[in-house]
């Protein structure tokens, strides 16, 4: 079968290849033919690597060793879901997962617009064709995902326990899709410019898919931070690492876009900065896919270790440098006929909000390249910090929370100030009272950044309010509908603007949450004995006995050795237990003893979380091996050649005797206030983006209407 | 004020905010960067980012503080760390790693929770705690 699938690779590298040149040949000599042509490749193309994916996902499943992947990222004790999703724990199989995606919805949006766009959609055609064909090469030449073993070993590697969590698994498919996404606007654009077809047409017919990429990035965006948060041991969120950075940058470039495209759509301006924004987010999207894998940043003189690495720059750099070109020769089509009325309109606050969020990506490109830059120009290699980071994007993300609630209640031209004191009046009011509730009751005066960020939040979450409690009681006034039924047909008829308020709350609530849990977050790093009491913030937290788990940890991970705590916190009356554990996964390094390559294999933090509207409690326990390592390795001298079962009892003894005396162990607890409003607010926001995303039923009439008026045309015309 | 005017003076204060904001990146991202060395390089009284090994054998526990000695990639001259704080899942005899600290007696005295361990298989989606 992994011929087949090799085979898959290079026959969809050919189609690929034949879908760009079809198309463009179909364009350029005028034969409708070749751009259909082209076309269906690229459905050939979806199909067939549907195929490949499927083969590498059956070997997975059936642990076929004989594959050099699977052997790599998997292993007959990996849970069965953790199989499924080992395929894109592995560079071969995420680029497989990538094109396969790529294939995927450039088949999904050329089937809806086989009928429209016709000078545009054949440039767009190749140009996802020559995106597809330039994945396909990577594999095909050099990652092979369907690379055999000769040999094939007993038994595989097993999946990166860190990556044994939910999150972590719908994570990367979620980035993908996002990134994806992002390559059918692109691919639109550089259509428009070629065909100098620059209004709106092409953002219209893409728009939707854009808000979709955008909705993906950002759930797959969360949910590495929610990763971060219980599964890697240290209790934050968002570490600024260089692979966090590279999927936030395309994501505030594409927000940038969702934006601006508005304004070209409705005032037929900033075309330049609208082609430029959907090219930079494409080429971001590239570089976060690269990032992931070069492992450049990390180590700067591993350059050149991955295979891909050069090749990926190589493309990224033809595509800025392509699409620049392009951008530079359509200049003079590009120009828009309208000027900005005024500064106080919705168009001037939405270039605004803009030029914040691009800032924003600026700031966090130059953050996370500083060491190359500073190695270019200084000879030294130095990085910047979190500290550094949180310094130069807090007042940008204040902003940013500022202009998302001024921004929809400006309207389009020109505001008159009274209009707009009119409109202000009650969200400015509702957030002085805010502020002064949170001075007098709170101690939320101690962070200036905080208490900035606090009234943000207010105004916006008013402004929506006030917003929604306008439109509904409009209807109400027309129709004589009860509250819910106005606020549903509100928000069902006009989804664009209500799902973009939603998101608006969403992002507003996710700030209240970071700047809460980020300036008033209580931490303690013990070290606690059985009995041994510690206070944390409000709580009290004894530390009540160890616990020992021999294949069986709680979160089913498959680890075969689970060592723990259980804790009793104490608040008032409030009283719960904590049970954080540490899982132990065997490692395969022969030149360890047969018992203590139980113990020093990957080990990973089961963190234990009480989650709370107002805060959360937050455990993360480290077993201190010291005083089992003694008679590990008297084990590992006396049972080396021992049958597995025999092994196994004296694992099992080594555990209960970790249980019935246990040493002391260290613990990192944290309180973290309204840290639950973070995930609460990032599903408000993709639950407005899926209502901004969602047709509605009168554009669907609307379009088979004209489907039809078209083809009564043409009869009529015939007869 | 005639359009041409008012649009010209806007792009002036646009441009300049945008030199000021450039000016602060630059100058705030050199200024508070840390540097990155090896054991082997380390001078007193200035703050670093070392990149090593762990040396096979060298990690004892006291109480709170972590102490192992690192050493350079490709070199046998070590320098000890003591380290406070929380240590990363995949801390390990021979790991490589990256500590930020200074250089005090002969003893690199880590910052709290700086210790970074470098994963070591090859594709490393996984990010390790900061």
């Amino acid at each position: 079968m992994a011929g087949v699938g090799s085979a898959c690779l290079v026959i969809g590298l050919l189609t690929a290849l034949y879908a760009a040149g079809a198309s463009l040949y179909g364009a350029r000599s005028g034969r409708r033919e070749w751009v259909a042509s082209g076309r269906r490749a690229v459905y050939c193309l979806a199909a067939l690597l549907v195929t490949a994916f499927a083969i590498l996902e059956a070997a997975f499943l059936r642990s076929d060793f004989s594959y050099a992947l699977v052997a790599e990222g998997s292993s007959t004790d990996t849970p069965g879901f953790y199989k499924v999703t080992a395929v894109w724990a592995t560079q071969d199989g995420s680029l497989l997962l990538w094109s396969t995606l790529l294939a995927l919805f450039s088949s999904a949006v050329l089937f809806l617009t086989r009928r429209s766009l016709r000078e545009i959609a054949p440039y767009a055609t190749a140009v996802l064709g020559a995106v597809a064909a330039f994945f396909l090469l990577l594999m095909v030449a050099w990652e092979n995902p369907f690379d055999t073993l000769a040999v094939p070993p007993p038994e595989g590697a097993g999946l990166n326990p860190l990556l044994r969590h939910p999150a972590m698994m719908i994570h990367p498919p979620m980035l993908y899709t996002g990134y994806v996404g992002f390559s059918i606007p692109f691919a639109f654009a550089i259509g428009a410019l070629i065909t100098r077809r620059t209004g709106a047409d092409w953002i219209r017919a893409t728009r939707r898919f854009a808000l979709v990429a955008w909705t993906f990035l950002g759930t797959g965006i969360m949910l590495g931070a929610l990763w971060s948060y219980t599964e890697l041991g240290w209790g934050g969120y968002w570490g600024w690492d260089p692979v966090e950075n590279a999927s936030l940058m395309p994501w505030l470039v594409g927000t940038a876009f969702l934006h601006s495209i508005m304004v070209q759509e409705k005032r037929g301006m900033l075309k330049v900065w609208n082609v430029s924004l959907i090219c930079g987010t494409f080429a971001l999207a590239l570089l976060g896919t690269f990032l992931v894998r070069s492992g450049i940043l990390e180590s700067i003189h591993a350059f050149g270790a991955s295979t891909i690495g050069v090749q990926f720059l190589v493309f990224i750099s033809l595509v800025v440098a392509l699409s620049a070109g392009l951008i530079l020769l359509r200049l003079p089509d590009l120009r828009s006929r309208a000027r900005l009325d005024s500064l106080l309109s919705r168009e001037a606050f939405f270039l605004l909000n803009n030029l914040v969020l691009v800032g924003l990506c600026l700031v966090i490109l130059w953050g996370t390249f500083f060491p190359l830059i500073s190695e270019a120009l200084t000879g030294k290699e130095a990085s910047v910090g979190p500290p550094w980071f949180n310094r130069l994007t807090t007042p940008l993300a204040l902003a940013l929370v500022l202009l998302a609630g001024i921004g929809p209640v400006l309207t389009w031209r020109r505001v008159t100030a009274q209009s707009l004191l009119r409109v202000l009046r009650a969200p400015v009011l509702v957030t002085a009272v805010a502020v002064a509730a949170l001075l007098a009751f709170t101690d939320a005066g101690q962070s200036v950044p905080s208490l900035a960020m606090f009234s943000f939040v207010a105004f916006v979450l008013s402004v929506v309010a006030q917003e929604f409690w306008r439109g509904a009681t409009a209807r109400r006034v027309m129709t004589g509908e009860s509250w819910p039924r106005a606020l549903a047909r509100l928000t069902g008829r006009n989804r664009r603007r209500y799902g973009g308020y939603l998101t608006h709350a969403g992002i507003a609530v996710l700030f209240l949450g970071v700047a809460a849990s980020s300036a008033f977050l209580e931490q303690r790093d013990v070290r606690l004995s059985p009995g041994d009491t510690i206070q944390v913030g409000a709580y009290t937290v004894t530390y009540r006995e160890a616990t020992a788990k021999l294949g069986g940890d709680d979160a089913g991970t498959g680890a075969p050795i689970s060592l723990g705590a259980v804790l009793d916190v104490r608040k008032g009356d409030e009283r719960f237990t904590l049970r954080p554990s540490r899982n132990y996964y065997s490692s395969n390094d022969p030149s360890l003893g047969a018992i203590s390559r139980f113990f020093e294999g990957e080990a990973t933090s089961e963190v234990d979380v009480r989650w709370g509207l107002r805060r959360d409690m937050w455990l993360a326990v480290r077993p201190d091996l010291a005083s089992l390592e003694g008679p590990i390795r008297e084990a590992d001298r006396r049972f080396s050649d021992s049958p597995g079962d025999v092994q196994a009892l004296v694992i099992a003894a080594l555990a209960e005797r970790y249980q019935n005396r246990p040493p002391p162990a260290a613990f990192r607890a944290i309180v973290s206030p309204l840290v639950a409003w973070i995930w609460i607010g990032g599903a408000i926001a993709v639950l407005g983006a899926l209502v901004a995303a969602w047709p509605s039923p009168e554009a669907r009439l609307r379009r088979v209407r004209s489907l039809y008026a078209a083809r009564v045309g043409r009869e009529l015309s015939r007869a | 004020m005639d359009p041409a005017r008012k649009r010209k003076i806007r792009l002036v204060v646009a441009l300049a905010a945008a030199v000021f904001l450039a000016a602060a990146l630059i100058y705030t991202s050199f200024s508070a960067s840390t540097e990155a060395s090896k054991p082997s390089q380390l001078e007193p009284g200035r703050s670093y980012e070392v990149t090593g090994k762990v040396v096979k054998g060298s990690i004892t526990r006291d109480g709170d503080e972590l102490r192992f000695r690192i050493r350079d990639r490709d070199g046998q001259e070590s320098v000890p760390v003591s380290y406070t704080g929380l240590v990363p899942d995949p801390f390990r005899d021979g790991r490589e790693v990256i500590v930020s600290g200074e250089l005090k007696q002969g003893t690199l005295v880590a910052e709290r929770d700086s210790l970074v361990t470098k994963c070591p298989s090859k594709f490393t989606k996984d990010k390790q705690s900061s």
